[in-house]
């Protein structure tokens, strides 16, 4: 019982750190429609990967880096407003995934565990993935970072000053790519985003730099996970809902707590 | 003859079937001021893009100069407001900046007090020179600016235009800049070019001030005196936020669009 919470622990550590940072920069560029939109067709990843017998996190990388490829192409057609874009994808993906799993009658998929996560069910491979999967995106979001953040501030700017624009703009949808892949496990494809914007939202309140509120922003997915895993443990309650449920309390707190002249 | 910097050729810009700009032939050279002034809608903010690569001519060609290195102060600042930044981390994400050269240059252009400030809270004269600042950073021989004192009051505008002219003798740059208005702008422009989808004249201030093309467009003659007091002419409609709002053109009884 202790090993499978210090594993379901170390993952969701593992995952919440990265996705703190990251999703300071999908609330940073508004792309929270975008990260869900994501999540949501990894569901199509998972019984594709058990339809073709392939690593379900590489299908799912696969997949969310392919749609991000779509959804890029389709945007610069300006064949239909964005949001309504992302709306159709994300909902028709879902129901795709939905509908390609009930196909597989000889595989059992806790499709439960896949739409809220299953922080218990974390097992040594999981980790494996997640900490690689974390490493790297760490690695690049440091040694990208002045870039990807002077594309966020001003676009044009970035570009007359000769950054790599269109490069950098694909660098971050693989990054948001590859924590989703990571994170389903932790709290499925349903609750993804939020483990991204949640704790990048609370950190604003605190932080007065970019890097400040980036790093804030996985500390506090910690305390999340740590939270969640808690109330999990006492109450026998669902992980991903609670770590979700335990970050949005802090959010709360920080919001409401009284606190010296806010950064503005 | 100074050095040339970059060239427009035949420039002509189409979106869909409606003919933005066609047949602009602008040079730039070093240490001249160059300042583009025409009504809403006449398609100056696009062929600044266009020079900066950010929007493709569908005919003629821009050519840029070995040399060429430019920097760029767009019309406005928009930072979400999710995002903290000061203006020294601001400064900072020009790239390949020496940080050490972030300082200096917020006292050249006036506001050394403001480095450790939050963008978000900086007045609109304050954040054109901010912006200012970042395009020096760029350390360019070209600076292309796009409506410089937009929402800054008539004092800071002039205190600004002298600020550009200030700089521009100190590096011997060459600038290339869009105006609203003529008259604030004049004595620190070398070359005006007046332009509504077509270049209409061009030449030294003075002579584009007397120049028919031009009175057609912003002024009744006579009205100089009362123009150099109060030149603004509201024919723009504006958003909730005090955003210009580009397809909301009213056409005002001065306003007198050439007939294509």
């Amino acid at each position: 019982m202790l090993e499978l919470l210090m594993r379901a622990l170390l993952g969701g550590l593992g995952v919440a750190a990265v996705a703190g940072p990251l999703g300071a920069f999908v609330v940073w560029r508004r792309m929270a429609y975008f990260g869900d939109t994501l999540a949501h067709s990894a569901l199509l990843g998972v019984a594709l990967g058990f339809l073709l017998d392939i690593n379900l996190n590489l299908a799912i990388v696969v997949l969310c880096v392919g749609l991000a490829l779509v959804l890029v192409a389709l945007q610069k057609k300006h064949i239909i407003a964005t949001d309504t874009l992302l709306g159709i994808l994300a909902h028709s993906s879902l129901s795709l995934g939905l509908v390609a799993v009930s196909f597989l009658d000889n595989v059992r998929i806790d499709l439960m565990a896949y739409l809220f996560g299953d922080l218990l069910a974390i097992s040594q491979t999981d980790l494996y993935w997640i900490y690689g999967g974390g490493l790297l995106v760490m690695a690049l979001l440091v040694a990208f970072w002045r870039p990807l953040l002077a594309l966020t501030v001003n676009e044009e700017l970035a570009k007359v000053e000769g950054y790599p624009v269109e490069a950098i703009r694909l660098l971050l949808m693989l990054l948001v790519a590859v924590v989703i892949a990571v994170a389903m496990k932790i709290v499925g494809v349903l609750l993804i985003t939020s483990l991204m914007i949640i704790p990048a939202a609370t950190s604003r309140k605190l932080s007065q730099t970019p890097v400040q509120m980036a790093t804030f922003a996985g500390v506090i997915g910690c305390l999340s996970v740590c939270g969640g895993l808690w109330a999990s443990y006492h109450w026998d309650t669902p992980t991903g809902p609670s770590v979700v449920v335990c970050a949005a309390l802090l959010f709360l707190i920080a919001y409401t707590l009284p606190t010296r002249k806010m950064a503005s | 003859m100074s050095t040339r910097l970059a060239e427009l050729k035949d420039i002509g810009i189409r979106f869909g079937d409606r003919q933005l700009l066609s047949n602009i032939n602008i040079t730039l050279h070093q240490g001249e001021i160059v300042t583009l002034i025409g009504p809403n809608g006449s398609g100056k903010s696009t062929l600044i893009r266009t020079l900066l690569d950010l929007q493709q001519p569908s005919s003629g060609s821009v050519i840029r100069h070995n040399t060429l290195r430019i920097g760029y102060m767009p019309q406005k600042l928009h930072i979400d407001p999710t995002l903290p930044l000061t203006v020294k981390h601001f400064l900072g994400l020009v790239r390949g900046v020496n940080k050490k050269d972030i300082t200096p240059t917020l006292k050249k252009v006036g506001i050394p007090h403001l480095e450790n400030s939050q963008v978000h809270v900086l007045s609109g004269g304050e954040t054109q020179r901010l912006l200012l600042a970042r395009a020096l950073l760029n350390r360019p021989n070209l600076l292309v600016l796009d409506e410089p004192v937009q929402g800054v009051d008539v004092n800071g505008q002039i205190e600004l235009y002298g600020l550009i002219a200030a700089i521009r003798d100190e590096l011997n740059c060459g600038v290339f800049m869009i105006s609203h208005d003529l008259h604030l702008v004049m004595a620190q422009t070398d070359t005006v070019v007046c332009i509504n989808q077509h270049v209409c004249c061009s030449g030294s201030p003075q002579h584009v001030k007397d120049h028919p093309a031009y009175r057609a467009l912003f002024g009744v003659p006579g009205a100089d005196a009362s123009l150099a007091i109060y030149a603004h002419q509201h024919d723009h409609v504006h958003d909730d936020s005090g955003e210009v709002v580009e397809e909301g053109h009213v056409h005002s009884a001065s306003c007198k669009h050439h007939a294509h």
